[in-house]
């Protein structure tokens, strides 16, 4: 990972306001994010934390009015995406970013048939100059749905979101995305929608074609054992912004940041043991944030600098990363912009 | 050996949504919902109902708090037949029977204030002069401070619209309380502090659950017994431990196998021979013979033709599928 090669997506000190009646909502506090090509990479938090914020922030798809952006940085293979025209956004949109959505039946438009819809995405994702003939598409849209190990594809093509059920609603989102080859794959809660043992077949068919089109992905969701099964790193979300980065099973193994303690500790097992307490109090109300680190009110370890300074993200090793003042002895704060993760 | 407190027994609700044919060959066109569930709830007990959306877990909470009439088939609450003569239950049975939905953000009146919300219980069930007094112990045993009486529920959070939920449902003092998925829209942390505050109620008031959810490995911690339903039919009940150590029916495995796991130890438990396949068949065109065998992978001829029955495989273990011996006379017995 830290093999020198250039990282597809960066993120630094990316802050979202929104603007609302009575006041701003201080959604996003300094997001930072690294990864490279190649990563699967999970971003779990609880409702609420700025998840789904942070991916639109990446597709620059944020309403504005009411979401601003007052600093922050978004880098996608070396490109500034805050500084792109429109042409370029598009582009990138197209062939370089796909997304996922977390229902299925939101995500695919009602009046049009599955054909119409699959033929747009892959008419209007084509690079420019590239035109594609109607023949062409069609037989793209047919061999993306074979793809998603959907039969009779034919018929398909020609029937309406209503005539699936959820999961093959989901399995013709998958295909779209993947129809143009994109470089980079957000899955927003691929899953949740379903069924488990739906959810299980799905997520087994977007492990495979991802491995097969070596997509880069980054998946969001608060089901912690979907991240475990499908990526090799997680960023831990709390209130907007990164607590903890480590690869996956280190994360499971040995989580530092007390959030990630909690949330690992209240996932009820299939072992048994009962149901453990959970994090007390609630994710904060983001029009008067709490000073210092925002987990503060919920931390069983707060101390008096956690309620003073915001932490800065304390390096465990070249692949983990905490932002929590409990680390500050042992290890020092990584002020490299280069090589940091969080 | 307790007493059952409650006990279904092939309970069936068919829902007629359209009709084919014209005149003499008009026929009724009917959703399968529950389709001949049998299973029983012990005092103080919780007994878990899983299954997929569609396999009519929620029909079956429904049926039993009162809100449809069943098609045909009975349930009995300790000694009194609850569907019986017009199907008007008696007051001092409404009491007994509660229910927390869902989704706690539509369960609850946005117009009506949580005073107000748990008053209409109390009015009707528990007339009395000292009804704040009765409010602010309702709140208390929850957890919730007085103040919250004067909120709305636009002003509280999910876990805790859901917590008011359980209030109003225990306002009435049940001995059964039926809840239909009270977590699933909810984040694990809160998710984690609801279930410890219904366990402790529980213990506290010896309350009697029917928790309906389809996430097993919460399953696993809650309930005492679980009951495993597809497409309006029971197929496996067990003793939760020996349940998860030793799942018999082919679509407990499939189950089983899907959920998402955080631990090495909890994928050893997962048995890896059944993978997920197929879709839940709709309830309108049940296959006929055993319902499921259009995804199970140890399919046998005589799956596709007879429908199997409720067997004993072990010690309170009773599965429905063709794979284990089926009782000599194809009966009616029940679990």
């Amino acid at each position: 990972m830290m093999n020198g090669a250039k990282p597809l997506l960066t993120i630094k000190d990316l802050t979202v306001h929104y603007s609302v009646y009575g006041g701003r909502l201080q959604v996003l506090d300094g997001v930072n994010f690294t990864m490279y090509p190649g990563e699967k990479v999970g971003l779990v938090g609880e409702t609420g934390c700025g998840k789904t914020t942070t991916m639109k922030a990446i597709l620059r798809v944020l309403p504005s009015p009411p979401a601003s952006i007052p600093q922050g940085e978004i880098f996608f293979e070396g490109q500034n995406v805050m500084q792109m025209s429109e042409d370029v956004l598009m582009q990138m949109r197209g062939q370089g970013i796909s997304m996922i959505f977390q229902d299925p039946t939101a995500a695919l438009n009602p009046v049009f048939s599955i054909g119409e819809q699959f033929e747009a995405v892959i008419k209007y994702s084509a690079p420019p100059g590239m035109i594609l003939t109607r023949q062409e598409i069609h037989q793209r849209a047919l061999s993306s749905l074979q793809e998603v190990a959907l039969a009779d594809p034919d018929r398909l093509l020609r029937s309406y979101p209503i005539q699936l059920s959820g999961g093959m609603r989901q399995r013709v989102c998958i295909g779209m995305a993947l129809a143009t080859n994109p470089k980079l794959l957000i899955a927003d809660e691929p899953g949740t929608s379903l069924d488990v043992t739906i959810q299980d077949q799905v997520l087994r068919l977007l492990r495979r074609l991802v491995e097969e089109h070596n997509t880069s992905v980054i998946l969001i969701t608060h089901t912690l054992g979907i991240v475990r099964e499908t990526t090799n790193r997680v960023y831990v979300m709390y209130a907007g912004s990164m607590v903890e980065t480590a690869p996956t099973e280190k994360l499971f193994a040995q989580p530092m940041h007390p959030y990630t303690q909690g949330l690992i500790s209240t996932v009820p097992r299939l072992t048994g043991g009962g149901v453990a307490s959970g994090i007390p109090g609630r994710i904060p109300d983001y029009r008067n944030p709490p000073s210092g680190c925002r987990f503060h009110p919920r931390c069983p370890h707060v101390m008096d600098i956690c309620r003073k300074e915001k932490p800065p993200a304390f390096q465990i090793n070249t692949e983990h990363a905490v932002a929590c003042f409990l680390y500050n002895k042992d290890h020092s704060a990584n002020d490299e912009k280069e090589t940091r993760l969080l | 050996m307790t007493e059952d407190i409650l006990t279904v027994s092939h309970l069936k609700k068919h829902f007629v949504i359209g009709y084919t044919g014209q005149f003499k060959e008009r026929k009724p066109i009917t959703v399968k919902a529950v389709d001949g569930a049998s299973f029983s709830i012990q005092e103080g007990e919780t007994l878990g109902l899983v299954g997929e959306s569609g396999s009519g877990k929620s029909t079956v909470a429904y049926i039993t708090i009162g809100m449809y009439l069943p098609t045909s088939g009975n349930i009995r609450f300790r000694e009194h037949e609850l569907f019986q003569g017009n199907g008007k239950r008696p007051r001092h049975l409404q009491k007994e029977i509660q229910i927390v939905y869902q989704d706690p953000g539509s369960s609850l009146n946005p117009r009506q204030n949580i005073k107000q919300i748990l008053e209409m219980p109390l009015r009707i069930h528990k007339p009395a002069k000292n009804q704040l007094e009765q409010i602010v112990y309702l709140l208390e045993i929850v957890g919730l401070p007085p103040e919250f009486m004067y909120k709305y529920p636009r002003m509280l959070s999910g876990g805790e619209k859901q917590i008011v939920s359980i209030a109003r449902a225990l306002s009435t003092e049940p001995s059964l309380v039926i809840l239909d998925e009270p977590t699933s829209a909810l984040d694990v942390s809160v998710q984690a502090k609801t279930i410890n505050l219904l366990l402790e109620l529980q213990k506290e008031f010896k309350l009697s659950y029917l928790f309906i959810t389809h996430d097993l490995s919460l399953m696993r911690n809650v309930s005492t017994r679980v009951a495993i339903m597809y497409l309006g039919k029971i197929c496996e009940v067990a003793e939760t431990a020996d349940f998860f150590r030793n799942p018999l029916h082919p679509y407990t495995q499939m189950l089983l196998s899907s959920i998402p796991v955080v631990t090495k130890e909890e994928e050893e438990l997962k048995p890896k021979k059944v993978v997920s396949t197929g879709e839940i068949p709709s309830p309108v065109n049940v296959p006929p013979g055993c319902s499921f065998h259009t995804r199970c992978p140890f399919v046998m001829d005589i799956c596709k033709q007879v429908d199997p029955v409720m067997a004993e495989a072990g010690p309170n273990h009773s599965v429905r599928c063709h794979l284990f011996p089926q009782p000599a006379l194809a009966g009616s017995k029940s679990p």
